[in-house]
């Protein structure tokens, strides 16, 4: 047993099961469950993998290839005071599942003052050369919808505090875990209680020329780019926000008031994504202390390709970040 | 088939949950065809036997997730007629505090009611987790879930029995098939003609009651609730009626043939059973007639109630978007 606080190296992955088994030992109100979940399979990407071993088929709940049904049985769980966890296998069908989140979990709080404590957990991202239907980044669906919270979490530390959270929150909460960093990813993560609040930034590099404001994966593209930037004598803020919704609105508007210029990247496409809400707080709200305009970078308008020249065409990396962000620095 | 009978008075007490709602059925249809409702809302007529047949047959401690022609449901399992109309002119007092319309959003998890959306059959799911909360905890309580003919085509409800029967969850399904989703007759939407038929897909329990009469409608789902609560599993419960007034309110359902109507008028639930009744000795046309008056009375307060209620205030309206 570690001791509470001292910090283990972590793979992402590692830590979204340590989280999960944490939470399941704290709480016999919290359950998973979703297709492949339980027995010693643990899911497409191990992630409840020993969780059945430990609780039991009750808690870790394999369920048929249903994802609307599913959610909203989990919305009834979680009416009756359950927190159960839900396991899309790929981000990517959520949208089977979208009547019984954005209409269903969403709205009962607003309507009828049942709290939902539900958390669906949605592996997403691409890079990983596997198509239009395994690669999705569908945020902003979400983000556009009132009632939910939706989190997407950078680092092995805030993979486990922000699923903690979320378990932990009375609303439903869409946690986007980045499938790029499953397993490529290792990072310091606190043994024991770990909660990092849901709302809050976090400036992952401090600069005073340029703010790079990204999530997920991307974080890791915006720290390499901002690498090479620094050498060209362009210094930039990475402010991950870790959050979706509620968007830490004071750490955005800091940090493009500090540096006057302003670069939005995610892998989702660009059109009506989050960046297009960002680029207009900023610009509603920190207009004055602006040198040049919001930049946006993501993916295209195009559904996600998979063979490689044309994923790498698609998807925002390092490379891009750079060259986008050295143009503005220039503006 | 009975697993309880019926005395004297349970009987009057259905008929009573029965008048109660036809009774606010024709005061809210009235007030809406003057032109004096807010929004749409929807005629319960023809659905009487079922929402209080089935309501009748839950424990005290059981769940109901119900949907829009449900209103003797809501009624006897403790929303009250003045919180029902307070909801429908959109008051502070409703229970969605006039965030929701007519009878959706009307739910009170004190009382085992959950709100539906109007995404049928969404209430199944939602009533199934509630049955498996209850397995997870091992509780001896049952949820009761309902939908409608037009519900039954889409893929949840495929999802949802299939998960029921696999789970052999404590969950009792009531389709009330009303024989048109909106303008649509329903041999128009399915080869079948009992839509219980679909329960052997499932390889679950399924029947089909006449839904007109509420002793039927009641003893099946008091046998089914039973059941499920043995722990024997899901079952489905067909109970066939007709939809008497439109789709909702605005609707003047030109499209239903008259003959139709006129045969199913001859079948009325409300009258059919006051008639009942007297017939086999349990009351008397002047008990009736003071159970009639005691529903207009209960109406009447309900409604000056909700007229006298405070509309909610706009500065309120980003408020319970998200629970604390």
């Amino acid at each position: 047993m570690q001791p509470e606080g001292e910090e283990r190296m972590l793979t992402y992955l590692a830590a979204i099961t340590e989280a999960l088994a944490e939470e399941m030992r704290r709480d016999g109100d919290v359950l998973v469950l979703g297709e492949d979940v339980g027995g010693e399979f643990g899911g497409a990407f191990k992630a409840t993998r020993g969780l059945a071993a430990e609780f039991g088929p009750k808690r870790v709940m394999n369920t048929p290839l249903a994802e609307l049904g599913f959610t909203s049985m989990a919305v009834g769980m979680a009416f009756m005071g359950l927190r159960p966890v839900v396991e899309m296998q790929f981000a990517d069908f959520i949208s089977t599942a979208f009547d019984s989140i954005v209409q269903l979990a969403a709205t009962s709080h607003y309507r009828w003052g049942a709290a939902v404590p539900l958390v669906i957990r949605a592996p997403s991202d691409g890079g990983l050369r596997s198509g239009p239907f395994h690669s999705q980044n569908p945020e902003a669906w979400f983000v556009h919808t009132p009632g939910l919270k939706v989190v997407a979490p950078a680092t092995p530390a805030d993979a486990k505090g922000l699923l903690t959270a979320a378990i932990r929150d009375n609303n439903p909460v869409i946690y986007f875990e980045s499938k790029p960093l499953y397993r490529s990813l290792t990072g310091p993560v606190p043994a024991g209680e770990y909660v990092v609040p849901i709302g809050a930034a976090h400036l992952a590099r401090a600069g005073d020329d340029l703010s790079i404001i990204t999530y997920g994966a991307q974080v890791h593209e915006a720290l390499a780019a901002a690498e090479r930037l620094a050498a060209d004598g362009v210094a930039c803020d990475v402010l991950d926000l870790r959050t979706l919704k509620p968007l830490d609105e004071a750490a955005i508007l800091e940090s493009a008031a500090k540096t006057g210029k302003a670069l939005v990247v995610h892998s989702a496409n660009r059109l009506a994504g989050l960046g297009a809400e960002i680029a207009a707080l900023i610009s509603d709200r920190a207009f004055s202390h602006l040198d040049g305009p919001v930049r946006r970078l993501g993916g295209l308008d195009t559904p996600v390709p998979f063979s490689p020249p044309l994923e790498d065409a698609y998807r925002p990396n390092a490379e891009k970040i750079y060259r986008a962000a050295l143009d503005l620095a220039q503006f | 088939m009975n697993p309880t009978r019926l005395d004297p008075r349970q009987r009057l007490e259905l008929y009573y949950w029965m008048r109660l709602t036809r009774t606010f059925d024709e005061r809210m249809v009235a007030r809406w065809k003057q032109g004096r409702g807010i929004g749409g809302t929807f005629s319960q007529r023809g659905h009487e036997a079922i929402s209080v047949g089935a309501g009748y047959a839950l424990g005290p401690r059981d769940v109901v997730a119900p949907m829009h022609r449900d209103l003797g449901t809501f009624l006897l399992r403790g929303i009250t007629p003045r919180r029902m109309f307070a909801n429908l002119l959109g008051r502070e007092t409703g229970p969605t505090g006039g965030r929701d319309v007519n009878l959706h959003g009307v739910g009170d998890l004190g009382l085992g009611i959950f709100s539906f959306i109007s995404h049928l059959p969404q209430s199944l799911p939602v009533g199934l987790g509630a049955a498996m909360s209850f397995r997870y905890r091992d509780e001896p309580r049952v949820a009761v879930a309902f939908t409608g003919d037009g519900a039954s085509n889409a893929g949840l409800f495929h999802e949802t029995l299939n998960m029921a029967s696999l789970y052999n969850a404590p969950l009792v399904v009531i389709v009330e098939n009303n024989q048109y989703a909106y303008s649509t007759p329903t041999h128009d939407t399915m080869k079948v003609t009992d839509i219980a038929q679909r329960a052997g897909g499932y390889g679950m329990s399924g029947l089909t009651v006449d839904g007109n009469d509420v002793e039927a409608v009641y003893h099946a789902s008091a046998a089914a609730i039973e059941r499920a609560r043995r722990g024997e599993g899901p079952t489905l419960i067909e109970a066939k009626t007709m939809r008497m007034l439109g789709h909702a309110i605005h609707d003047g359902a030109e499209y239903v043939p008259a003959g139709l109507l006129a045969e199913w008028e001859a079948r009325d639930p409300v009258i059919g059973y006051a008639a009942r009744l007297v017939q086999e000795g349990v009351t008397d046309p002047v008990e009736l007639g003071e159970i009639d008056g005691r529903c207009q009375v209960e109406v009447t307060d309900a409604v000056e109630f909700a007229q006298a209620s405070p509309l909610p205030r706009p500065e309120t309206v980003t408020e319970g978007v998200y629970a604390a």
